[in-house]
């Protein structure tokens, strides 16, 4: 009875935990924001489980240093910097989650689900990387130039931006570092003051300002709405001679927000990424520091030289691709054809990939494309709608040769093969695996295949029960002797899955996984599952002299 | 209660003969074929470009062949794909020059220009809804993952025969999976089906799935040869055979049940998997009996194993029926 009871307590927590796992949830997905046709993070809700790019369409690129022109000596370096370049353009492809990753040594893949424009996203990953140190807004000409823009906003009829927002201003211009403790008892009345006039304005109440000049934080939810302003006419028109904005790449938290800084930069970059010759991270034992060390070609080292001894203690802003990487450094001292750049107590790791930004503006790598595959949406849909067809079918035509064969222990079966069902599926979301199309074949192969167990055992039920043995003994001996020829035998189609596994790509490597997972789901509820089913049957029946098998 | 095959004793053994004629006139052909012509492999193994291009009315693969011949571009094949609304069309490399090593995407590049022109630029004429084009590289790498797949394949379930079983059982399960290969190779020849990496995966399957019905029948085997102390080979490989009939009968029916539904409505792209799978539960099945069964008794025969029972395997069978099983003292745990 507390075996049976015990069982039984297993099976349910697994089904629970196999529904909880296939349950809709919240994922985060990037997608297109149709107002201004940028990315953004929203939550959707839907079932876990992610579909490979035969499924639900878009694109895969093999990518390769294109080596036509001349050897390129170091090719993992040549294809690391490449991987940095593209994983910053991310948010230019029109697609939910963009798979950037480093295949072996020399090989990047780039996977696009949902894309639509291939030969776009194409251009954006070849498009070569470019480099350039910009001077950070000291004049804070851009913050002055605000309440005009506000202003030119307002009269077009641009409305502030919900009132959450409005309540933030005064807040966090509280908080400003640059303005001083002095400034800080004036504010209220001086807010108190201009409330008239220079009350939270449309862009400005977006903005914040960040720890140094030129530095604005915007929360990152409003960062799409930041930029159809900033996109505006007029505002581009207000927007002071000789400063640009550049949004940067980092998400940096305050508290429970996050934000994404914006920086105001001179238009005149002091260098760019031709003239950078070397970048190299290491950790100072001196002071126990990580800098990254870079070494400039002869005339940029003039040229740099100049320049920096024009702007000592001003912040330098590293920009890659329209984007300024990580905190402009501030200039210390007059710097020539060597300089370090010193990123204090932050960890080694990020030390590298500043090395590596420079690295990829001072020698960007040129990718050929040496694989490319394109699926349609409407053909993954199409793919989708016949495989599941396909199983349905499958699975109606096993669940009937099962009944009728073996009665009520065929339907045990089914049951069981209904939580086999959901097992597989579950722990494909649980384990994040892709579903690719093979990967659906695989399921309704795995069905047919997962049923042998069952025969298995029935048949050795019945001959057990043929040689005049009891029905309890039968079923005992039943499972006993089958399992030796179960285990074999599964054994020896996961071990040939498991190869399949290693040397595939992406889609039969869902092959093999459904294959894999399906197996020892089988094995599960052959052995295990349809054992307690026939437990209870005969705790109930105690007296039963024939077996409906 | 349906019994289907239950105590059954056909005496399979005895037509092994047959089989062996059956399965070389399958094989030779096959096989000269494939000497001959190669197979049919995708471009992800040759590298090239392959489209799919959708239309809303049937157009015919003549107008596309038209179209592309006026562009220049030749030796491209051109199929129907599943119905009269898609075609594939492929261009290998390496084959009558159709494609330039490493021009795969001008070639897309100039399908597509072909095609706007023959039938009209606009979404609503044609639409491309699958676009590959792999390079010589990625195909020649790719041919190497597929070898080495099979060949790893081979070696581990050759390990695992060794410990699950004595080598001699284990030499006939391989010699047996060995002759489900070329079985299929022929097959695949015989319905000039495109071999992808998919369909090197229905392979392994089957070679996994063939290895799992000799293993049940094997498995058996031992079994019987543990409790019949006085049946010769020949006659334990017959009752083990027609003990395991049932089961042998309802699996591959479910499994077969399973890969028809994919032939029939899972698409075009896995039609060729599908129809390998379903290939593979004949030969496996068939394997198992008329192979694998055959050639454990002649390598007993060989080199007999302890019991020396393989000697003996040829003796007039006399009865091929076991004698009834009913008191047999089985150890109680």
């Amino acid at each position: 009875m507390r075996t049976i009871r015990n069982r039984v307590l297993v099976i349910v927590g697994l089904a629970l935990l196999s529904g909880w796992l296939l349950l809709p949830k919240d994922v985060t997905q990037r997608v297109r924001d149709v107002a201004t046709g940028r990315m953004k993070d929203t939550t959707v809700r839907r079932v876990p489980i992610n579909l490979g790019l035969d499924l639900q369409g878009g694109i895969h690129l093999a990518l390769e240093v294109d080596q036509s022109k001349g050897p390129v000596r170091d090719c993992a370096d040549a294809i690391q910097r490449a991987e940095r370049v593209v994983r910053s353009r991310i948010d230019e492809f029109g697609t939910t989650e963009p798979v950037v990753q480093i295949q072996g040594r020399c090989r990047l893949i780039v996977e696009l689900a949902g894309e639509k424009d291939p030969a776009r996203a194409k251009s954006i990953i070849q498009r070569t990387a470019f480099l350039e140190f910009r001077i950070t807004d000291m004049n804070n000409l851009f913050r002055d130039a605000l309440p005009e823009i506000d202003r030119a906003l307002r009269e077009a009829g641009v409305e502030v931006a919900g009132q959450a927002a409005g309540a933030n201003v005064a807040q966090l211009f509280g908080a400003d570092t640059t303005k001083g403790k002095k400034a800080k008892p004036a504010k209220g009345k001086a807010a108190k003051d201009t409330t008239e006039l220079n009350a939270p304005g449309p862009l400005s109440s977006l903005l914040f300002q960040g720890a140094l000049p030129g530095e604005y934080l915007v929360p990152e939810e409003q960062v799409p709405a930041a930029e159809s302003l900033l996109a505006r006419p007029e505002v581009q028109r207000l927007i002071p001679r000789g400063i640009n904005l550049k949004w940067g790449t980092e998400v940096a938290s305050r508290g429970a927000r996050a934000y994404r800084a914006l920086y105001a930069v001179e238009d005149r970059p002091i260098i760019t990424g031709e003239e950078l010759e070397k970048a190299t991270a290491r950790r100072d034992p001196v002071t126990n520091q990580s800098v990254v060390d870079f070494v400039l070609s002869r005339s940029g080292g003039r040229k740099f030289e100049r320049e920096t001894g024009r702007h000592v203690g001003h912040y330098m802003a590293i920009i890659l691709d329209d984007r300024a990487q990580g905190q402009p450094p501030v200039i210390k001292s007059q710097i020539g054809q060597r300089g370090i750049i010193e990123l204090g107590s932050k960890p080694l790791q990020e030390a590298q990939d500043l090395a590596l930004v420079l690295r990829a503006g001072a020698l960007p790598a040129p990718l050929a494309i040496i694989e490319e595959r394109t699926i349609g949406p409407s053909l993954g849909q199409d793919s989708i709608k016949d495989g599941i067809r396909a199983g349905i079918v499958g699975v109606v035509l096993v669940v009937l040769i099962m009944v009728t064969y073996y009665r009520l222990s065929g339907v045990l079966a089914v049951a069981a093969l209904t939580l086999y069902v959901l097992f597989t599926l579950a722990w494909l979301a649980g384990f994040g695996f892709t579903l690719t199309l093979p990967g659906l074949a695989g399921l309704v192969l795995s069905v047919g295949i997962a049923v042998d167990a069952n025969v298995l055992i029935f048949e050795r039920i019945r001959e057990e029960l043929q040689h005049g043995k009891l029905v309890r003994t039968a079923v005992d001996e039943g499972f006993k002797h089958a399992m030796s020829a179960i285990i074999d035998s599964n054994v020896s189609t996961a071990l040939t899955a498991f190869i399949l596994y290693l040397v595939g790509t992406g889609p039969v490597q869902g092959f093999a996984i459904t294959l894999i997972i399906g197996i020892a789901a089988s094995m599960v509820t052959a052995i295990f599952v349809v054992r307690t089913f026939y437990m209870i049957w005969l705790q109930r029946r105690p007296d039963m002299a024939t077996l409906s098998v | 209660m349906i019994r289907l095959f239950a105590n059954a004793k056909y005496d399979f053994i005895r037509w092994r003969r047959w089989a062996y004629a059956l399965t070389a006139a399958i094989i030779i052909p096959g096989f000269a074929l494939f000497l001959v012509h190669g197979l049919n492999y995708s471009i992800e193994f040759t590298g090239g470009t392959l489209i799919q291009v959708q239309t809303p009315q049937p157009v015919g693969a003549a107008t596309i062949r038209d179209a592309l011949d006026a562009a220049g571009i030749r030796d491209a094949e051109i199929q129907e794909f599943g119905g009269p609304l898609d075609y594939v069309v492929r261009a290998r490399i390496g084959q009558g020059g159709a494609v330039e090593a490493g021009s795969t995407e001008a070639t897309a590049a100039a399908v597509d220009s072909a095609l706007a022109h023959a039938l009209g630029a606009a979404p609503e004429h044609y639409k491309i809804v699958r676009f590959e084009a792999v390079g010589p590289k990625v195909g020649r790498e790719l041919q190497g993952k597929a070898f080495l797949a099979i060949f790893f394949s081979f070696i581990v379930t050759l390990i695992y025969l060794a410990i699950r079983f004595e080598w001699r059982f284990g030499l006939a399960a391989v010699l047996a999976t060995f002759h489900d290969i070329l079985t299929t190779i022929a097959f695949i020849r015989y319905l000039d089906l495109e071999v992808s990496l998919i369909v090197v995966g229905a392979v392994l399957t089957m070679v996994g799935y063939s290895l799992n019905d000799t293993i049940i029948i094997f498995d058996r085997v031992r079994e019987n040869l543990r409790k019949f102390r006085r049946q010769n080979l020949y006659e334990i490989l017959n009752l083990s055979i027609n003990e395991t009939l049932p089961r042998s009968v309802l699996t591959h029916g479910t499994t077969m049940a399973t890969t028809v539904a994919l032939v029939l409505l899972a698409g075009e792209v896995l039609r060729p998997f599908a129809l390998v799978m379903t290939f593979a539960i004949f030969t496996g099945t068939f394997s198992s009996i008329y192979i694998a069964a055959p050639l454990l008794m002649y390598i007993e025969k060989r080199w007999p194993g302890q019991d020396a029972r393989g000697a003996r395997a040829f003796r007039p069978a006399g009865t091929a029926a076991p004698e009834p099983r009913a008191p047999q003292p089985q150890p109680t745990r």
